[in-house]
């Protein structure tokens, strides 16, 4: 009777350390039976970390988990699976070769003397479908139908078993207003048979159209927790973004930076890509910082890859120095004079197998092309003096740099850059995932490189650091631009308050 | 529409094709079943290597080991012969010996994460030299039961037949089948083809499933190789060099991803009878020197490739607009 | 206290980094410490008439047309491909050359029509690799299955023998006492290391290699790069072909350069080249080549029959590879470590 009250999950203490990263500290999470529990937070905040271990895809490496009020331990995730806690991945872990059949009934197969029966089978998989209200044809493979029935299908893996937990990772990431109420039909349904779901988003509607209680992770901290009623929009986009806020404007960056004459150095018109980025307008003058805010998934990103050429913009045009201008990838964007830091470094920025020197000396090298090398002394000096300028822990400039801190790591992009001499430098969350002491650095950096005549388009998810160093936010929402606040009007309340609007 | 059946689809295409440009030139000599049997005997070892090989590139790896298996199966055999052995007692013996050595070269790839290329590479110069260490001459198999393997045929309608080397192949391809689309195992090959790291997440044996992959590979190839070695009635240690390319050229035209996880053993089948019936029709042609075969057959390989592309761009493509 | 662990990691990789650079050159050591104590007159060097003898000659001269593969084999492994049509490149330049010394051309000519194929051949696959996104197994595949048939077709089904001083002399001819094959190979690798590493060529290649998506939004072009790299695989193997055809005097289609796709990349892993991209090795893949070359000429001299050489090249590639795999390292270190405890226990 009071199993209602008894938590099915209760993690206590949680802290999980990577090599050089504190990814989660300290952090406690419970869940109750039948409750739709939304856990939120930016990038590198945590929570895919803190579902990681309570899927037994990591261990821990201190506190404790308990199931039904008995401690476990998942060695792998196939343990957590047998003791009834299921996940669905935003990228769908199943094999889209094989059909919707194969896929829901692998290894469970109704099978005879060892050989399937594939009818009988099929038949299974179209009940466990049923029971989610999908009709479709289960022999045809995975992969040829949509992102959202691919992720029902998932969820009728899950539940087509003992389940006691079901963790849903940014289900709706990729579906549209209609698929993301039939989701939610379904876990309503599922919510009443007494299953506890976690249901991480970015997605403020949709928490709270669907969940009951909210837990915020920042930075791998524990932020809060509570009922959704009790948590207004303003206060769970402050716990996501920033400290409380305190609405002080002392701290704004000087704006006589800003090189006022004449046409802006950057001008986007109506610049857009169709299912990726609302047409969005803005100008950047010599001088001048502006800031991308918005949550994860809001269009901060996008809009830093197409203003680089990264991604093709198929509307709008953009002006450099008053001339249009149509970029057609980043070499093109590069020899205009613009550099862009990426968000995800170790994909898209760093390369590994190279050192620091090499690393750093790359897009200038790609701007002189490859016949004209930097010569082996200009590389050194240039080397030394980006170690010595943004101060990188690094023994020497031959290190590979996949051997240095994250926080190192990020310097030496921004340095590949500067050292590239660009007019405009494009930098998305130039403070993700590095230690809290570099974040002032950084900002710091930034602030000094406006002062010399740099113009700068920087995205981040940390509100403080927006209001350090903008001269002017555009707050980003559902991949449109909803406002734009300028100069002693940034506060991190205004920006936040423009986030909740809606 | 199933698109995963369109590259087989094709392949029938092609097949049908070639059939009838060989009946249209050279009328209906070219259509008998004599032919027909003809180039299930001759392209029978090929086909048999390019069952294996299909398990394997269904499952995402490559295997270039399988022609030096044929050669070193070949040679070990008539070797064990001449030495008063019964051959099947030989073929026996050998098949332990390719399954051992397949669910070594599986262990090795999925343990210790080595790109199947390279490990099979270093099987096929390890069985080629041990061809050289039992032989380096021709060795005759000579042996009662040879005769008796050779006079084997089941008669087919019209004036053709199906031969012993035909009929192994026809066993073969059979119990591939069973395996490949009736067991809990062959669901298993395409799931880690398909996604290795969400096969695992599902609950997939990895391991074993790669183990027992190239270990049904090697048996494949050791059933080639004996197919081989009593078609020619003679074991010899450059035997069948650069067939593991003709036999994933069977794979890939018939209609398999080189990706993995797409395609169906069968058309190994259909692959292994076009590039013999390529063969044949540039003989039958006369005017056409040999040197077309390889061509054809690249140009083939080639559209296949092509083709598979694309339609997994199409299919991907598919997916996100509907996403 | 994160950094200080970092550093103490980047001190052991470096210590680990150090002989990965040696290993190969041990490798050769031990190899030819062997083949001296077999035969004690293996260093002897002669002279006769007007050409260097000998066994450590033999090996540099018999090695000639696997080094100039190689050594495009390493670039394209540097930039995560591989090129498994090298041995039917080698036959179809043959041919062409063998096609153009019959048409009685000028040996310039001659030179540049058997490079030009290869480089077709080269920009081919660069372009189903770079253009088509195909896997590069898989894309070179097919110059290796067809290359064979088009160069017996250039051939006209036959095996066309020629004199030409010129071939012969670049081949088998000597400059003072030394082959002149091996100054094709010392101008090979200063032409390529001039290239990777006076011009940032070897810079992008690596990139690239390394780490595709990044090197694009720094601004490389990707494909470029990547379509030149198999084009100088495709030249590199061309030049094999004519010191492999020119050695013959005839160009045989079937045979010229069978298993050299093999030899080469074996040469590039034995020389610490990563399938997996990234670093480009011009030096240790020359001494990887020299350690093959080395290991046939000791198993020939150790009076085991030259069909051993086979086997033994498998079981050293087994070695080498198993050494490199991380995978396998930490496996045999705890085994060791295991063993180590429970011998304490």
């Amino acid at each position: 009777m009071n199993q209602a009250n008894e938590p099915r999950i209760s993690m206590r203490g949680i802290t999980k350390v990577f090599p050089g990263v504190r990814a989660l500290e300290d952090v406690s999470f419970t869940l109750a039976p039948g409750e739709i529990h939304a856990l939120m937070g930016e990038n590198g905040a945590g929570k895919s970390t803190l579902v990681k271990v309570l899927t037994g895809v990591y261990q821990p490496d201190a506190g404790t988990i308990e199931l039904d009020g008995q401690p476990v331990e998942f060695a792998s995730p196939v343990e957590a699976q047998a003791a009834g806690i299921n996940t669905v991945y935003q990228e769908v872990n199943l094999v889209p070769t094989l059909s919707v059949a194969e896929n829901l009934m692998i290894q469970r197969q109704a099978s005879f003397r060892g050989l399937i029966n594939w009818r009988r089978t099929r038949e299974l998989a179209r009940k466990a479908l049923q029971r989610l209200n999908l009709d479709i044809d289960v022999g045809r493979s995975l992969g040829s139908y949509s992102l959202a029935i691919q992720q029902m299908v998932a969820i009728a893996r899950a539940l087509d078993r003992e389940t006691k937990v079901l963790v849903l990772d940014e289900p709706t990431a990729s579906l549209d207003a209609k698929e993301v109420e039939a989701l939610f039909t379904v876990l309503r349904d599922i919510k009443k048979q007494g299953i506890a779901i976690v249901f991480i988003t970015h997605f403020l509607d949709q928490v709270y159209a669907i969940s009951d209680r909210v837990t915020v992770l920042r930075n791998g901290r524990f932020v809060g927790t509570g009922p959704i009623a009790e948590v207004p929009r303003m206060k769970l986009v402050t716990m996501m973004l920033g400290r409380q806020v305190s609405g002080q404007t002392s701290d704004h960056p000087p704006v006589d930076s800003i090189k006022t004459d004449g046409a802006p150095l950057f001008e986007a018109k109506d610049v857009g890509r169709s299912r990726y980025l609302n047409p969005i307008d803005f100008t950047l003058r010599t001088g001048e910082v502006v800031g991308l805010a918005g949550l994860l998934g809001s269009g901060r990103t996008e809009t830093s890859k197409l203003v680089f050429g990264a991604v093709k913009a198929d509307s709008g045009q953009i002006r450099l120095d008053g001339k249009p201008v149509t970029l057609r990838s980043p070499a093109h964007a590069i020899r205009c004079g613009l550099g862009f830091c990426p968000e995800d470094r170790k994909h898209e920025g760093l390369i590994l197998d190279l050192t620091v020197r090499e690393n750093i000396i790359l897009a200038l090298q790609s701007k002189r092309g490859w016949l004209h090398r930097v010569g082996e002394a200009e590389q050194n000096r240039l080397a030394s003096e980006m170690i010595a300028a943004l101060g990188i822990a690094t023994p020497d400039a031959e290190k590979r740099v996949g051997q240095l801190s994250g926080g190192n790591q990020q310097k030496v992009i921004l340095a590949r850059w500067l050292v590239s001499e660009p007019r405009m430098l494009i930098l998305d969350e130039p403070t993700r995932g590095i230690d809290i002491g570099a974040h002032a650095e950084i900002v710091a950096l930034i602030r000094k490189l406006c002062r010399e005549g740099l113009a700068l388009l920087v995205a981040s998810s940390e509100l403080e650091e927006i209001v350090a160093f903008s001269h002017r936010v555009l707050v980003m929402r559902d991949r449109s631009k909803v406002k734009e606040i300028v100069g002693d009007d940034i506060t991190q309340s205004a920006i936040v308050e423009a986030i909740a609007n809606s | 529409m199933r698109e995963r059946r369109l590259p087989i689809l094709a392949t029938i295409a092609v097949f049908i094709l070639l059939y009838a440009l060989g009946g249209f030139y050279f009328g209906s000599n070219f259509l008998s079943t004599r032919v027909l049997g003809n180039l299930l005997t001759d392209n029978a070892f090929i086909i048999i290597a390019g069952i294996g090989m299909s398990f394997v590139i269904l499952s995402g790896g490559i295997d270039l080991s399988v022609g030096s298996m044929i050669g070193f199966v070949g040679i070990a055999t008539a070797s064990l012969v001449q030495h008063g052995m019964h051959p099947l007692m030989a073929v026996g013996i050998l098949l332990v010996f390719g399954f051992l050595l397949g669910a070594a070269i599986g262990f090795i790839i999925d343990a210790f994460e080595i790109q199947p290329f390279i490990v099979t590479l270093t099987a096929m110069f390890m069985l080629r030299g041990l061809c050289y260490v039992i032989s380096i001459d021709s060795v005759p198999i000579n042996h009662p039961f040879m005769e008796a393997f050779q006079d084997f045929r089941i008669p087919l309608p019209g004036k053709g037949w199906l031969s012993a080397e035909a009929c192994i192949m026809l066993v073969c391809m059979a119990f591939a089948l069973v395996i490949a689309h009736l067991t809990r195992f062959g669901a298993n090959v395409y799931a880690v083809g398909g996604d290795m790291t969400s096969a695992l997440l599902l609950g997939v044996p990895v391991r074993r499933t790669i183990v027992l992959i190239y270990a049904l590979n090697g048996v494949f190839g050791v059933l080639a190789g004996a197919t081989y070695a009593f078609y020619t009635a003679s074991g010899y240690p450059l035997a069948a060099t650069g067939t593991e390319l003709d036999a994933i050229a069977s794979v890939v035209i018939g209609g398999t991803l080189l990706t993995g996880g797409v395609g169906l053993v069968i058309g190994a089948l259909f692959g292994g009878v076009i590039q013999g019936l390529i063969q044949t029709l540039i003989i039958f042609d006369g005017s056409l020197d040999s040197w077309w075969i390889r061509i054809v057959i690249g140009g083939l390989l080639f559209l296949f490739i092509v083709l598979q592309k694309g339609i997994m761009r199409s299919v991907s493509a598919l997916s996100q607009a509907e996403g | 206290m994160s950094d200080i662990n970092l550093k103490k990691v980047g001190a052991a990789a470096e210590k680990r980094a150090l002989p990965a650079a040696v290993w190969p050159l041990v490798a050769l050591a031990v190899i030819l410490i062997i083949d001296v104590i077999i035969s004690p007159s293996f260093f002897s060097i002669r002279v006769v008439e007007g050409r260097l003898y000998g066994s450590l000659v033999d090996i540099l001269y018999r090695g000639t047309p696997p080094a100039l593969i190689a050594m495009g084999m390493a670039i394209v492994i540097g930039s995560r491909g591989i090129d498994l049509s090298v041995g039917s490149v080698v036959a179809m330049s043959g041919a062409v050359m063998a096609a153009l010394i019959h048409g009685d051309l000028s040996p310039v000519i001659i030179v540049f029509g058997t490079l030009g194929m290869g480089l077709i051949c080269g920009l081919w696959n660069g372009t189903l690799v770079a253009v088509l996104g195909i896997q590069p197994i898989i894309a070179t595949l097919i110059l290796m299955v067809s290359g064979r048939g088009i160069a017996l077709m250039i051939n006209g089904g036959r095996i066309p023998t020629f004199r030409s001083e010129f071939f012969e002399f670049v081949s088998t001819g000597s400059i003072w006492v030394i082959p002149t094959r091996l100054f094709l190979v010392a101008f090979v690798l200063l032409v390529l290391w001039l290239l990777l590493r006076k011009t940032a060529f070897g810079l992008f290649v690596e990139s690239v290699g390394s780490n595709t998506q990044a090197a694009r939004l720094s601004g490389i072009g990707t494909r470029v790069v990547t379509l030149s790299a198999y084009g100088i695989v495709g030249m590199c193997a061309a030049l094999a072909g004519m010191v492999i055809t020119g050695d013959t005097r005839s160009s045989d289609a079937v045979y010229a350069g069978v298993d050299s796709e093999l030899d080469a990349i074996l040469a590039v892993v034995l020389g610490g080249g990563s399938l997996n991209g990234g670093r480009i090795y011009l030096g240790t893949t020359l001494i990887g080549v020299l350690i093959i070359q080395a290991l046939t000429t000791s198993i020939l001299m150790s009076g085991l029959p030259p069909e051993y050489n086979k086997l033994v090249k498998a079981i050293v590639i087994l070695v080498v590879l198993l050494l490199q795999a991380p995978k396998f390292r930490t496996a045999v270190t705890a085994l060791f470590r295991t063993g180590k405890g429970k011998a304490k226990s």
